[in-house]
């Protein structure tokens, strides 16, 4: 156990601070480089496996990680770059997991999917679908059993695919028949792999899958980071002071295929487009920061500058770090401490 | 004719039951449905109701008799015009007590008319106890019980989470008096989640909590087996060690009684196949109680597979709040020289019965229980067979894949030249298990096959 940190209190102002805003913009602009270059690097084999990228979805993570407590805990699928940089990992360990490299967050055993940072409360990671609702909520149960007035709260991120999966109703109806401190984040970036949510589900308005629970929940523009900031900052509220669950459905877009293997013949090139073009959450963000004269051309200039430089020194770095060595491939499996204490 | 009430069977695996208390006295009137007496078996107070009208003729056993067997006769009510002397059976004598713990009958139906005995088999004295350790006999299920209350006092984040495990006191009493104890925070009734308790466990786990999970059974762990192989077993490692998941799933495993294909499982094999589980399967009071503890203390997901027909077998248990057994380590419940029998849980009953019975014959037999199933402790089997170079082995499981052939691959790897006769496995048939009493009987290990696989590997005739 680390030093104990000065217990902060829940955020009300639903109005992001301006510094919050500027480096929101630089935290999404993160995720984004991030994940152009785990692209090329795909692309270049460098990179194996299941590779399934975050870009269109910034403002989700990043809305949320303003608005969340250092001790709240965030645990998602596979998708999970984002979620990970926004925790404030660095994306050199992030990248060198991704390249199965000794320096990954993972010691290079877990790779894209399965991204881990206890120290930061970010739980994975998770590569079947839906398996971490149940997980995230057993992590809410663990924050209530502490009986902390003022309890961390589990930050559970699933998509529109999963909130079909039964495990996710069965966790609803414990987290809600308990009271659990968890926010259900649906992403529902529209496509479940290549199955759209029109064509998955009876019910399109996710927000209210936990209505026969008793589960409030909101609809969000998830490419908005503001909206994003105000919505979660309810949920949280409600969350910690005893009221049980919350569940945002953030409406969100992802400009990837489901992941690299995938041509995306689902959906025309013309709505991609139109997304990139005209709800881009980074792009918003900059004009309206530009707008308010919260930053300059020449500001965000640097910032890209900056991130690109970052990423380039991540990436290199990470190309350069050895395969983990073969003395790792069998320890890990178990927990070896003598368990006597 | 007077209707006769008999002890009911109030459960597939009930043999007897007490009388807590009569409801009713003789002379009364009563219609069906009524309650006449509670009647406690291992797992509950149960009201009896008539099943007619009448009135209470005769109540044959006094409230507060123990064993008494199914089917004895325990009142009788006459219907109208009905007397006394119309009941003609003499009332049932009800044995004090029975014969040493039996073990539960699995023979075939013998083809011959003669009544077999029971054989009284006797277990080795545990290596790992002090010669003058306290002991009181306890049931398996008590021992089971007390290695979670000893645990649960010891380590403020242990609880137990399951369906019925708090205010019902499990299923089958295995949580007995945990409520009252350590109160609705820390021992909790679920939905019925399987899938969901397990997930919920392994969050909790992560976060540092010590969640012990109780499945009713391990057939309805299939529901859950995803979250504990994918996510308890695997986490620690996909994260480079930075994750740990110190959880307990435990229950009733393997065939009861009667209960057919989908409540008649035995999963040794599924979860000792799993790397990053560690699983154990005990057979006796002492090592349910041992194991459970050690279980729970274990910082990696571990597996505890009971079996409901070895729940109310009693035996001596040590008095210590710290015995804890080593997870991975077989016991010698019988020593012997000249075949080694290899079995986990309850097949071992047909392993010391058929070790008993062919002793009188001059065949030794040498009886090791498992206990562990991930570890798999075959360095014991492996000494073992260098000694009586003859092996068998016995488990209720399923022959493709299972624990037998997995020790008869160590074997032959480590100790090849030190058979004397191929090794042969008894196995649960391969087949879903049936429901019909013949049936069920002939698909699980009988202590005639061992004989017969003993004699086999014996080059005897039987």
């Amino acid at each position: 156990m680390g030093k104990k940190p000065v217990k902060q209190t829940q955020k009300t102002n639903k109005l992001m601070r301006e510094e919050d805003l500027v480096s929101s913009y630089h935290d999404m602009l993160l995720i984004r480089r991030f994940e152009e270059r785990a692209g090329q690097l795909y692309g270049l084999g460098k990179i194996g496996g299941f590779c399934h990228l975050y870009s269109g979805q910034e403002a989700v993570v990043t809305g949320i990680a303003k608005a969340k407590l250092p001790e709240d805990q965030m645990i998602t699928a596979y998708r999970d770059h984002g979620h990970i940089l926004a925790c404030g990992v660095d994306p050199y360990n992030v990248m060198a997991e991704l390249l199965g490299r000794a320096d990954g967050v993972s010691k290079g055993k877990g790779g894209s999917m399965h991204m881990f940072d206890v120290d930061k409360h970010f739980y994975g990671g998770h590569g079947i679908v839906g398996a971490q609702v149940p997980i995230g909520t057993g992590l809410a149960f663990a924050n209530a059993y502490k009986e902390d007035k003022n309890p961390a709260v589990s930050i559970t991120y699933f998509g529109d695919g999963a909130s079909n999966q039964g495990q996710v109703y069965e966790s609803f109806n414990m987290a809600a028949l308990w009271k659990l401190p968890v926010i259900y984040i649906i992403e529902n970036n529209q496509y479940a792999m290549g199955t759209s949510v029109e064509r998955a589900s009876a019910q399109t308005d996710l927000s209210q899958r936990g209505r026969s629970f008793g589960i409030e929940g909101r609809q969000v523009d998830g490419m908005d980071v503001e909206a994003v900031y105000a919505a979660s900052l309810e949920a949280f509220e409600h969350a910690r002071s005893g009221k049980g669950p919350f569940i945002l459905e953030m409406k969100t877009y992802r400009y990837s295929g489901h992941s690299m293997s995938d041509p995306a013949k689902y959906r025309k090139r013309e709505e991609v487009k139109d997304m990139r073009q005209h709800h881009d959450p980074i792009n918003m963000l900059k004009d309206r920061l530009i707008e308010r004269k919260l930053m300059s051309e020449e500001e965000a200039k640097k910032i890209q500058d900056d991130i690109f430089d970052v990423i380039e020194q991540a990436a290199n770095k990470a190309l350069e770090n050895g395969e983990p060595d073969s003395s790792a491939l069998m320890t890990d499996i178990y927990v070896e401490e003598n368990h006597a204490g | 004719m007077p209707v006769e009430v008999v002890m009911p069977a109030l459960s597939p695996t009930m043999e007897q039951g007490k009388i807590a208390s009569w409801t009713v006295k003789e002379g009364d009137k009563v219609e069906a449905g009524d309650v006449l007496a509670e009647i406690e078996t291992d797992k509950a107070l149960v009201e009896l109701e008539a099943a007619a009208d009448g009135e209470v003729g005769k109540l044959v056993i006094e409230a507060g008799t123990s064993d008494i067997p199914v089917n004895t006769p325990i009142a009788y009510l006459l219907r109208d015009g009905e007397a006394l002397s119309d009941i003609e059976t003499a009332p049932a004598q009800v044995p004090e007590k029975p014969e040493a713990p039996v073990p539960a009958a699995s023979e075939q139906p013998p083809a011959s008319s003669v009544v077999p005995q029971p054989i009284t088999v006797t277990i080795a004295a545990d290596p790992e106890l002090p010669a003058d350790a306290e002991m009181t006999e306890q049931s398996v299920r008590e021992a089971l019980r007390d290695a979670m209350a000893e645990e649960m006092r010891r380590d403020e984040t242990v609880f137990v989470i399951g369906e019925e495990v708090a205010e019902y006191e499990g299923a089958y009493k295995v949580t007995q008096g945990l409520l009252e104890e350590f109160g609705a925070k820390r021992v909790i009734d679920t939905p019925i989640v399987e899938h969901g308790i397990a997930g919920l466990g392994v969050g909790a786990a992560f976060a540092g909590l010590k969640p012990v999970v109780e499945f009713m059974t391990f057939n309805f762990a299939m529901q859950a087996i995803d979250q504990i192989i994918n996510s308890a077993a695997k986490t620690h490692y996909m994260s480079g060690g930075l994750v740990t998941c110190p959880i307990v799933f435990r229950g009733p495993n393997g065939a009861a009684r009667r209960v057919a294909a989908q409540h008649s499982q035995d999963f040794s094999a599924w979860y000792a196949h799993i790397p990053g589980l560690k699983v154990v399967a005990p057979y006796t009071a002492a090592d349910a109680k041992g194991l459970l503890k050690a279980a729970i203390r274990d910082p990696n997901p571990v597996l505890v597979l009971e079996n409901e027909l070895l729940y109310a077998v009693k035996a001596d248990v040590p008095v210590s709040d710290d015995y804890i057994l080593p997870i991975g380590s077989a016991k010698i419940l019988r020593a012997g020289s000249d075949v080694t029998l290899v079995s986990h849980s309850r097949s071992l009953d047909a392993c010391l019965e058929a070790a008993t019975s062919l002793s009188a014959e001059g065949v030794d037999c040498e009886v090791i229980d498992l206990r562990s199933l991930r570890p798999l402790d075959t360095a014991t089997v492996i000494a073992s067979v260098q000694k009586t170079n003859r092996l068998v082995t016995v488990e209720e499981g399923w022959p493709v894949a299972g624990i037998g052939a997995e020790i008869s691959a160590a074997v032959q790897s480590e100790a090849f030249d030190y058979l004397d006769a191929p090794i042969t496995r008894v196995t649960g048939l391969d087949v879903p298990l049936p429901y019909a009493d013949n049936l069920e009987k002939m698909a699980l290990p009988s202590t005639d096959k061992v004989i017969q696989a003993i004699n086999t590997v014996c080059y005897r005739q039987g």
